[in-house]
């Protein structure tokens, strides 16, 4: 007997951890706080949290897709509800409803290499792809991440990109727009790491997030390195109501941002890409 | 049979096939082995409610109709349809068939909408008015359900749908595809609208088929109309002559048979079919409007096209296409606490894509000309649907045209794009 | 100029000067020189005269702007291959601010005032030198731009 749920209706889960990662981003470990079948989600997934009272909106889990114990999500405070959830304490409850939306193709990925671009926030729905490929990381080839931040002050899960920078099958650089000199690394725009170079454009999966400025210039310096468009993939950002395709706020031309993507093969969106308000 | 009034109706699926399926909670009698049961039963059933039976019947329209809604009333139906209410005729209760606009006939043109009076006696001399027939199968507030603090935590408290069996009398063709349309919409594989499906598999469907060509209609180049092809349970046309006025009923659904049995009419001539079908033919040759074809590629090649901001100039963005259209759906969801906090509802609203918040994400909306706010709309009725629902999202009924306070026309602004095709901005 | 041994190959295979013909490598190799700078050495100083450009072999050189009160500002670093330098080719042949080695960095240099005069002398040779700097200086102004935007500041939720 199917479960009876109603698709608008959230599920109760509690805080369990609480964690501050930079100046506006923050970090919240969830479970259940209700008896229920374990949560399974793919990488680039998001789900949609429910604060009491305040409203709801879709927040990418940025978690380990293998560890179930517990779900993941990281966001920056930039309106009533983040700023409402950050407040919350471990603890509360939050309403959940997901995982809904489509998956970086990481399976798909094996055998090639892979190329991580992404800036700011646009990590955090990167992360449980780059935890699912260092759980198999045999079966891809070169891999790089390249990461670019504000400053060096908001370069996120910033001990981790040390730790997989200092595995040796990693090529990890970061890159931040603006530094004072006591900064000792790169500054310049994440599109220009991607002239390093690292991988074989023709057999390579790229995965790219962060704002949709820094994603289209992106896009342009790997398909000017040879990279094929339908193996460039994109997570893309609307205002969600719903997260089931059912509301209509999130539309793109004829995809549901929510349901159809969030990660689109960038060759299926390319010619609505470059349409002002569309 | 299902008794609807024991059972809690969690969630009902009616695919294309007529397929229904219904998940109930009860702790009534069930079925027909009269078991108790107090978990969740599912039942499945077929509905042939798709094709229209070659039976057809006669009826004497005063008093047929009159019969008509008080048989749907005794069998509990809440019967609603036209009625006038502030110089336009919308859709309301109806307590008799003397509630309904005898004699009225309507003028539509851009942006105007005059009652005049029709040929005497008349009941269906009109067309469409503001109203649809998706404020009753998708209401335009809906609660979904309540959040009740508890210390740290919140309690979660669902809403059943409310599920009232409506009969809707003078559904026109168009309405009968818009219907469809929303079943489409609605069924939206596992995240599928429970309300909706059960309040649509409880309707009754009169649909009535038009004899007149509205103002704004373009129905035929849409193929929606004007001849209700299936979709109803039974189908209307009213013959008026001098020496009779009768309806000629056709029969859709083993619902409507039940139902057209209790009135007593006799077997349609073949003559009767005929003149119906003649006077159909003949509204449809009157439609002033048509839209052109191949409008859904048409669009999708001219995004850019200078003509987006020709019409926003002429665009109030008030909205009022999207809530007078029967297929819009497009919705939001409000999450509010009472004065006290201690408890919060989640409410579903009808939205529209004008409003300025629509695309809003931090930083700002995306669509912040009035010309990307048009465009979505038009682009995404004509166009944008076919790749989303497999087909036209528009009926052709001409409600957006008529209620535009400028009268923009969607037929007028998709011939210009297509003879000025090329011209970009 | 005293040429070194393995600069006629690094310029030879460098993307920067690919399409150039043996004669113009020749001529802009007879230029160059390995030059090393420790970390926080600098490499050239605002209003100097941009007397000759770079490419960086390893290591990574802030370009900066310094302000009083405060810590130089970063406008860019330059990394592995990376060309440095365009003040040499447009007047007041000056560079506009500080290059400083963030650490330990080899680098080639190129004699500007050397190769200023060859470039007049040659048109062809000018013109494949000029080509190749329109793109450095575009590419710069491109990624200026980006960084300017502060996209980061309305980034993903």
């Amino acid at each position: 007997m199917a479960a009876l749920v109603d698709p608008m209706v959230p599920a109760p889960f509690r805080i369990e951890r609480v964690k501050k990662e930079l100046s506006d981003t923050f970090t919240l470990d969830l479970v259940p706080a209700e008896r229920r079948k374990s949560f399974k989600f793919l990488p680039g997934q998001f789900n949609m949290l429910y604060v009491f009272g305040v409203g709801e909106i879709p927040i990418s889990i940025s978690g380990d897709p293998g560890d179930d114990s517990k779900i993941v999500h990281t966001t920056r405070a930039v309106g009533n509800v983040t700023n409402a959830m950050w407040k919350l304490g471990v603890g509360q409850t939050i309403g959940v409803r997901g995982p809904f939306g489509t998956a970086w193709p990481v399976e798909e990925a094996e055998g090639s290499d892979v190329i991580i671009v992404t800036g700011g926030i646009g990590l955090a729905p990167l992360r449980p792809a780059i935890y699912q490929i260092l759980a198999n990381r045999q079966a891809y080839g070169n891999v790089c991440i390249m990461y670019g931040a504000r400053t060096p002050e908001d370069i996120l899960f910033r001990k981790e990109l040390e730790k997989w920078r200092g595995q040796f099958d990693m090529q990890v650089d970061v890159t931040v727009d603006h530094a004072t000199g006591r900064w000792g690394g790169k500054v310049g725009v994440v599109t220009k790491l991607i002239g390093r170079g690292g991988f074989d454009p023709h057999h390579t999966v790229a995965f790219v997030c962060g704002p949709e400025v820094m994603m289209r210039y992106a896009v342009d310096t790997l398909v000017e390195r040879g990279v094929a468009q339908e193996d460039i993939h994109v997570s893309l950002e609307r205002n969600m109501k719903c997260g089931i395709g059912f509301c209509g706020h999130c539309q793109l031309g004829g995809d549901f941002v929510c349901k159809d993507g969030p990660v689109f093969p960038f060759d299926a969106v390319a010619d609505r890409f470059v349409i002002q308000e569309l | 049979m299902i008794n609807k009034k024991e059972f809690t109706i969690r969630r009902v699926y009616i695919n294309a096939n007529g397929l229904c399926r219904v998940y109930a909670l009860g702790t009534e009698h069930v079925g027909d082995d009269g078991a108790q049961s107090d978990s969740p039963r599912e039942f499945q059933g077929k509905m042939t409610a798709n094709k229209s039976t070659n039976q057809a019947f006669i009826i004497d329209a005063d008093k047929g109709l009159q019969k008509l809604i008080a048989v749907l009333a005794a069998e509990g139906y809440q019967v609603v349809g036209p009625r006038l209410e502030d110089g336009a005729i919308v859709y309301a209760e109806l307590a008799s068939s003397a509630d309904l606009p005898v004699g009225l006939k309507d003028e539509q043109d851009g942006g105007k909408y005059k009652l005049v009076k029709g040929r005497e006696g008349v009941y269906f001399d009109y067309v469409v008015g503001p109203h649809s027939w998706k404020r009753y199968l998708f209401p335009p507030d809906q609660k979904i359900c309540e959040f009740r603090r508890q210390g740290k935590a919140f309690r979660i408290v669902e809403e059943t749908p409310e599920v009232p069996a409506y009969a809707f009398i003078g559904a026109r063709p168009c309405e009968l595809q818009a219907l469809q349309i929303h079943d489409r919409v609605f069924d939206n594989g596992e995240f599928a609208d429970p309300g909706y499906l059960a309040r649509r598999a409880a309707a009754f469907v009169v649909a009535v088929n038009c004899t007149q060509a509205g103002g704004t209609c373009f129905c035929a180049s849409m193929n929606s109309g004007p001849k209700a092809s299936g979709g109803f349970d039974l189908a209307l046309t009213e013959i008026s002559e001098k020496s009779r006025h009768v309806f000629v009923v056709e029969v859709g659904s083993p619902r409507g048979q039940m139902i057209v049995a209790k009135l007593k009419g006799s077997a349609a001539e073949d003559s009767d079919i005929a003149k119906a079908d003649t006077l159909v033919k003949k509204a449809a040759a009157k439609m002033g409007r048509e839209m052109v074809d191949d409008v859904g590629p048409l669009l999708k090649r001219n995004l850019e096209h200078n003509r987006w901001y020709e019409v926003a100039k002429r665009c109030l963005s008030c909205a009022n296409c999207t809530m007078v259209c029967p297929t819009c759906f497009c919705n939001t969801v409000e999450d509010a606490t009472d004065l006290t906090g201690s408890s919060a509802v989640r409410t579903r609203r009808w939205d529209s894509c004008f409003t300025m918040d629509f695309s809003y994400i931090h930083g700002g909306s995306i669509r912040r000309e009035g010309a990307s706010r048009y465009r979505q709309w038009m682009t995404h009725k004509l166009s944008s649907w076919f790749d989303q629902f497999e087909q036209s999202g528009c009926v052709g009924c001409g409600r957006c045209i008529t209620w535009c306070p400028v009268g923009i026309d969607i037929t007028e602004e998709a011939r210009a794009i297509r003879d000025s095709e090329g011209g970009a901005k | 100029m005293v040429q070194e041994v393995g600069l006629d190959k690094l310029i030879r295979d460098h993307p920067f000067f690919e399409g150039m013909d043996d004669e113009a490598l020749e001529l802009i190799a007879g230029c160059a020189a390995n030059e090393r700078f420790d970390a926080g050495q600098y490499v050239f100083r605002e209003g100097q005269p941009a007397d000759k450009f770079y490419m960086v072999r390893h290591g990574s050189v802030a370009l900066e702007v310094r302000a009083p009160g405060r810590d130089s500002i970063v406008l860019q670093s330059c990394d592995d291959g990376d060309v440095m330098g365009w003040s040499w080719i447009v007047p007041p042949f000056r560079w506009k601010w500080d290059a400083r080695a963030t650490r330990l960095s080899r680098l080639v240099s190129f004699d500007a005032i050397c190769l200023r005069g060859k470039l007049d002398a040659d048109p062809a040779l000018g013109y494949a030198v000029y080509k190749r700097f329109v793109r450095v200086i575009a590419e710069r102004l491109a990624h200026a731009r980006l960084q300017m935007l502060d996209l980061y500041g309305i980034g993903k939720e």
